[in-house]
């Protein structure tokens, strides 16, 4: 298993960035196809196959092009550019704070692409996004943050062969990701501005107005997306490759464990809990490591 | 090929039903019959749709709805008149208030008679509608190449 990590040595930056753009896709769809398939599961029902969403953006690729204004599709590119170029980034082994601001950006011009359309429904969408965005970006700068506190360095690559588990000294920046984890997968309790589920309206949220190829990127990006943020779950088990498989397939089914078994949370509840948490579980273990490090 | 046939979503409009092949709709996402299997998902946005479903026998005030849902959705779709009121009108058919039938507003492609359509039949006509999605892209593929050739000549 530690050969990967020396072929991943080998490669220049370029292949190894070209990497993940080809075989992100494969794997992010995978991995929801399986999401849905054990959702599906869980629910008593069959379920479709696992090859499903692959199926469904192949569809949409092949449907009539309705834009309601001409730069509606252009964010929506823009969300997919940059999400990929930090997951480009990250699995190149480049700084991890890059990475996280990058994904911020891509973030934004998704927001801006549920705002430029004059529905309503889009606009509350996007506004609840907004509400999210701002509820789990700082566990996500405290990640980094105790990543660095200690490895000592904001490099994917050093902390990926940091020869001490990350989990044991940061336990609680782990517990605080999970938490927003469940934010950024779109997973209910918190998938107020767009959700998955065959529920109706209000839940589509932000992708109310695309259709077609646009909501196809979307459904791309947020394969990349998934596969980077399970490659920074598996940061925190990096020191033995094997445990940090098995623990990020592990995080992915509690997701949608957590999924299944919750309802919607309010945004108030959503906002208040997730900065609590963050402030309970990841700022208090980092100011505690400062301390004994001293 | 016939990514269409793998991937149907569906969108539903009760278009003044007596909300008995609704509950049959609905019936059919539940575990013992699940739509999903087949990849068909309720979506409830006629932009993400493919497939409209539409029970009851429309009347003026549905009409409107109706068309203009129709209208946003993107092509190729298709149009299923779920139930004997969307069909035909039924027995409400020589009524002042109903237009009778999906097909006096839309062009509809698949008829799934029944009071109330039973969850089986919805399935069928659904799955059957999917086979002329995948046809009605074929044949716009179709006509957009005799359209270039022609171009070219």
């Amino acid at each position: 298993m530690n050969g990967i990590y020396e072929l991943m040595q080998e490669w220049y930056i370029l292949e190894r960035m070209l990497a993940f753009v080809l075989i992100a896709p494969l794997a992010g769809g995978l991995l929801a196809g399986i999401d849905r398939k054990v959702s599906a599961r869980l629910q008593g029902r069959y379920g479709p196959p696992v090859m499903q969403p692959f199926f469904d953006v192949f569809k949409l690729l092949r449907k009539e092009r309705i834009i309601v204004n001409k730069f509606q599709d252009f964010p929506i590119l823009l969300f997919l550019l940059f999400t990929i170029f930090s997951g480009a980034l990250f699995f190149a082994g480049a700084d991890l704070l890059l990475t996280i601001f990058s994904m911020a950006l891509a973030g934004t011009f998704f927001i801006l692409g549920g705002f430029c359309v004059s529905s309503p429904y889009s606009h509350l969408g996007a506004e609840r996004e907004i509400i999210q965005t701002l509820a789990y970006e700082p566990m996500i700068i405290l990640t980094a943050v105790g990543m660095y506190q200690v490895t000592g360095s904001f490099k994917v690559a050093d902390i990926a062969q940091y020869h001490a588990p990350l989990i044991l000294y940061i336990p609680g920046v782990f517990a605080g990701y999970l938490y927003i984890l469940t934010i950024k997968f779109r997973k209910s309790p918190f998938d107020l501005s767009m959700s998955h589920h065959a529920h109706q309206e209000i839940v589509r949220g932000i992708t109310t107005e695309f259709s077609g190829p646009g909501l196809a990127l979307i459904e791309i990006t947020h394969w990349y997306e998934t596969v980077l943020l399970l490659g920074i779950v598996y940061l925190f088990f990096a020191f033995n490759p094997w445990l940090a498989l098995v623990m990020t397939a592990a995080t992915f089914l509690f997701e949608i464990f957590i999924d299944m078994n919750y309802a919607r949370f309010k945004w108030q509840l959503a906002f208040l809990s997730t900065w609590l948490f963050t402030a309970v579980a990841g700022a208090s273990n980092i100011i505690l490591l400062s301390l004994m490090q001293r | 090929m016939g990514w269409f046939k793998r991937s149907p979503w569906l969108l539903h409009y009760n278009a003044t039903s007596c909300n008995g092949c609704d509950i049959e709709l609905i019936a059919s996402l539940t575990p013992l019959y699940d739509l999903e299997r087949f990849g068909i998902i309720n979506t409830g946005n006629p932009k993400h749709a493919d497939i409209f479903a539409v029970t009851g026998s429309v009347n003026e005030k549905s009409r409107q709805v109706l068309r203009n849902l129709y209208d946003q959705m993107p092509n190729p779709k298709v149009v299923v008149a779920v139930g004997i009121c969307a069909t035909s009108g039924c027995v409400f058919q020589d009524c002042y208030n109903v237009l009778g039938g999906i097909d006096k507003v839309l062009p509809v492609d698949v008829y799934v008679p029944g009071c109330a359509a039973r969850p089986e039949a919805i399935i069928d006509g659904v799955l059957m509608a999917c086979g002329i999605l995948d046809e009605k892209y074929a044949q716009k593929k179709r006509e957009k190449r005799r359209g270039a050739q022609i171009g070219h000549e």
